[in-house]
């Protein structure tokens, strides 16, 4: 006979379950990851680079693991900080699973580093639906992207813990509207601070190491209205 | 698209289901998506069929419904549906203080199967009158 059965599953359990495990045991090695999202070309790679430097300049224990579809040049630029870095190439996959990044970090880096910096794949929509056991979200925009980027990506944007808005050094040339696009990360996710940065001329880099220490640290983070229902 | 990466979760899921119970043929999947869960429904379908092919769910039909997003204030007691893109603050209060009631399921709520291994049960030839 034919017979309906009520399965009530979220189909991404397997990757919460995966990433609740992960983060229980980063915490028991003393080990904070952040999660880097933004389109491809955002800055990710500029401003890691940027944040290892004055990692390294602080004495704060860091590393870096950038995911691609292909290539190891943003290993080969965040390697120059000296600190451990380590390229994952994600064979045609659009963006980094719990299960994926729990490989990748099994006795890598040291135990007691604090910060593991994880740059996603670039791509707002996809790396979105993946919790990879991070303490701090963070999503990046560039000023030449438009200020609409945060409506056209609501669940990348809602489920920011921090918003960060790169090449600030290049805003006036191509008259990015700050204001408006604050106003759009604010529809989507209330109460979300927005940053400011530019790797280029160093301002404002300071701001994601803070943020990333803090949460390290068990400063509570923002709680994104999208991120209190699923499944 | 990670539409391939969630409709290989599903059939995982519901392979597993019907292997436990015993089950061979998988008639229907019912997907529960919200309008925030960030999945393009026509991309899971057509990534679902490419998923089934060679696993205990091949041949089954997915029925997608979608859940509209809703919110809601409790300071101000009111309920709004957010919209896509969505609007997340109190249209009432302008505050923060804002739970999401729906929109963003990602869910399996239920699956059809025959369960009986002697009722072959898909579409059986309709007997030919006259
Ligand atoms: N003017 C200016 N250009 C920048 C800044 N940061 C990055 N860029 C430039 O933007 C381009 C992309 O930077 P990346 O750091 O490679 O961006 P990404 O997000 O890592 O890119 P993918 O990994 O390919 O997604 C490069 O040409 C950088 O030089 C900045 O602060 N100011
Ligand atoms: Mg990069
Ligand atoms: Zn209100």
């Amino acid at each position: 006979m034919c017979r309906v059965v009520e399965l009530q599953q979220a189909v991404l359990a397997g990757n919460d379950a995966a990433a609740g495990i992960l983060r229980g045991e980063l915490a028991a090695r003393g080990t904070s990851v952040v999660n880097i999202l933004s389109s491809p070309g955002s800055g990710k790679t500029a401003l890691l680079e940027a944040e290892l430097l004055l990692a390294r300049e602080r004495g704060v224990t860091a590393a870096a693991l950038t995911a691609d579809l292909a290539t190891e040049n943003d290993a080969m630029r965040l390697a120059r900080s000296g600190l451990p870095v380590k390229q994952v190439l994600t064979d045609g996959l659009c963006h980094l699973e719990a299960d994926m990044l729990a490989g990748h970090l099994r006795g890598w880096p040291a135990k007691d580093t604090r910060l593991v910096f994880v740059e996603n794949v670039g791509n707002l929509v996809c790396p979105a639906s993946y919790d990879l056991g991070e303490t701090l979200r963070v999503v990046l925009a560039s000023v030449t992207e438009g200020e609409d980027k945060p409506l056209k990506y609501p669940t990348a944007f809602g489920l920011a813990h921090l918003v960060i808005v790169t090449k600030t050094d290049i805003a006036e040339a191509v008259g990015f509207d700050e204001a408006a696009f604050r106003a759009n990360v604010e529809q989507v996710n209330p109460g979300v601070d927005v940053a400011l940065c530019s790797a280029r001329t160093g301002a404002g880099t300071g701001v994601l190491l803070d943020r990333a220490l803090a949460a390290a640290d068990g400063t509570a983070v923002h709680m994104p209205v999208m991120a209190q229902a699923r499944a | 698209m990670h539409e391939m990466s969630i409709a290989l979760a599903v059939v995982d899921q519901v392979g597993e289901a019907a292997r436990s119970q015993g089950v061979t043929a998988v008639r229907t999947v019912r997907l529960l998506i919200g309008e925030l869960a960030g999945v393009v429904p026509d991309a899971l379908a057509f990534s679902f069929e490419l998923a089934c092919a060679g696993t205990a769910v091949e041949g089954a039909g997915l029925a997608i419904e979608t859940v509209r997003a809703r919110a809601r204030c409790a300071p101000c007691d009111g309920e709004w549906a957010v919209g896509v893109p969505p609007r997340l603050a109190c249209p009432l209060c302008g505050r923060a203080t804002v739970e999401l009631v729906s929109g963003r399921e990602l869910r399996i709520a239920a699956v059809e199967w025959h369960d009986d291994p002697a009722d072959p049960g898909v579409r059986e030839p309709i007997s030919q009158e006259g």
